[in-house]
Formats: C-alpha cells, sequence, structure tokens
C-alpha cells in the first residue's frame, strides 16, 4: 500500500519535472526540474532494492552532475533561448511521431515481457554496497578498471578542451 | 491496491525516454540538449534497475552503475565543449553553430 502511494507519487514528479525540462525556455529551470527527476528516481531505486545506486544516484547526479550543469550555466549567463525556425516536418509528424514512440513501447512492455512479479518494498535488498562491491571487484573487474581510464581521459580532455581556441 | 507492478516503473521508464527524446530534438540551446541526453540515460538506467529486481540479479545494477560513470565523464567533456563553443563563437543556440552544414 505505502509503496503504492509512493510510486505514483514519485512517479508524477518524475514525469512533470520531465515535463518541465523540456517546457521551459530557461536553461536555469530545465537544470532545476533535472534535479527532481534525478532525485524521484533516487527514491525509485530504493522501492527496487538498489540502495547503492539510489545514493550514488545522488551524490553523482544529483550532486557533481548537476553542479557543473548549474555552474556552467552561470558562467555563460545563458538566458532565455530563442526560439527559431522549425522544419515543416517537425512541426507537423513530431507530437504524433513521438506518441507512437510512447505507445509503442508500451504496447510492447505489455505485450511481448512476459508476466513479472509486482514490486514490493523490502522484499529484496541486493543491492547494498557489500553485494555492488563484491560483483564489481570479481566478475566486473576488467570494466571498472578499464572505466577508471575512462575518467583519466575524460578529466584531460575537459582541461584541454576549456582553453582551446577554434578556427 | 496491492503492490506496484513492475511494468508500470518500465512504462514510466520509456515515458522518461520520450520526453528526452522530445527535448533533445526540439530544444534549441545547447545546454538544454545536453540535459535532456541526461534524462534519457537516467530512464534507461531506470529499467536496468527494474529489471535487475525481476530476475533477482544486481548485474544490471553495475550496469547502471557504468551508465553513470560515463554520464558523469560525458558531461564533464560536454561542459567544456560549450565552453569552448560559447568562447568563441559567442552563442549557445544550436543552429547557429552550423559550419558544418553544406
Amino acid at each position: 500500500m505505502v509503496d503504492t502511494i509512493l510510486f505514483i507519487i514519485f512517479a508524477i514528479v518524475a514525469i512533470v519535472s520531465g515535463f518541465n525540462l523540456v517546457l521551459q525556455k530557461q536553461p536555469i529551470a530545465s537544470a532545476l526540474s533535472l534535479i527532481g527527476v534525478m532525485g524521484s528516481l533516487a527514491v525509485l531505486y530504493l522501492l527496487l532494492g538498489a540502495e547503492f545506486l539510489a545514493m550514488a544516484q545522488m551524490i553523482v547526479y544529483g550532486g557533481a552532475v548537476m553542479v557543473l550543469f548549474v555552474l556552467v550555466i552561470m558562467l555563460l549567463n545563458a538566458g532565455r533561448e530563442k526560439s527559431s525556425a522549425k522544419s515543416w516536418f517537425a512541426q507537423i509528424a513530431g507530437l504524433p511521431l513521438l506518441l507512437c514512440l510512447v505507445a509503442l513501447l508500451g504496447f510492447l512492455i505489455r505485450a511481448i515481457l512476459p508476466p513479472m512479479r509486482s514490486v514490493e518494498f523490502g522484499s529484496w535488498v541486493g543491492g547494498t554496497a557489500e553485494h555492488i562491491g563484491q560483483l564489481l571487484f570479481t566478475t566486473y573487474l576488467l570494466p571498472f578498471e578499464v572505466i577508471s581510464i575512462l575518467i583519466l581521459i575524460a578529466i584531460l580532455g575537459a582541461v584541454v578542451l576549456a582553453q582551446k581556441e577554434l578556427d | 491496491m496491492g503492490h506496484v507492478p513492475l511494468s508500470w516503473y518500465l512504462v514510466l521508464s520509456a515515458i522518461l525516454f520520450a520526453l528526452g527524446v522530445a527535448g533533445f530534438v526540439y530544444r534549441k540551446s545547447i545546454i538544454t540538449v545536453f540535459m535532456s541526453i541526461e534524462l534519457m540515460l537516467n530512464a534507461v538506467n531506470l529499467s536496468f534497475v527494474a529489471f535487475s529486481y525481476e530476475l533477482r540479479r544486481i548485474d544490471g545494477q553495475i550496469f547502471s552503475f557504468f551508465v553513470m560513470v560515463v554520464a558523469a565523464a560525458e558531461a564533464a567533456v560536454g561542459l567544456a565543449i560549450i565552453l569552448t563553443i560559447f568562447k568563441n563563437r559567442g552563442t549557445l543556440q544550436i543552429d547557429e553553430v552550423d559550419s558544418m552544414k553544406l
């Protein structure tokens, strides 16, 4: 009962924030709505028994990545975006095609996937830091090491790119 | 009014993904387009975690963790690129950065 209420509340928060992200003209308003989406997704992860991932979501996404976004918006003084001409195809077919995508995905989820269990909070807690760490440092050791090199390259790339002169 | 079916989570993930696609295609500010990409990555993460719950295996959560790390790296590099574009071109509108257009 409580999981249903929590799911509905946070799903609505996520969807409303997602719409707000797409519809707002100010980049800072979009950024704040994205924080709303990420926070409610963290709660949904907790409901699904992924404790470690919920915390990582709050710290990495809600903290680090969004601070980066807000900092860049502040640094560039990004104001209201100018609306410019859209192609006739996008104006006519954009929204119907998007609704088709959602309807198709919903249909596939309903029709093709086998019947799945329902989510009961606390019935399975598989995502504690212990479990994640165990799998990360045994089965997924090589991807873990590769991704640390990726992070290193990204740091170097960001430093080099941010002071590059084009043309 | 018992428990939440897992397919609701997947439908929520599909809706968020479609919103990300809409933002990516329709918005004209580079920063907002970039935020839409982050929204799509988050939506996919949600379905990874949902399937991980269904299968009672935490491999899905590990993939989701890797997606998160790649998204953080991508955000750092992408925002550096946005800074460079703004410094050199003086604009954040995506259709004013069109030197590769024929």
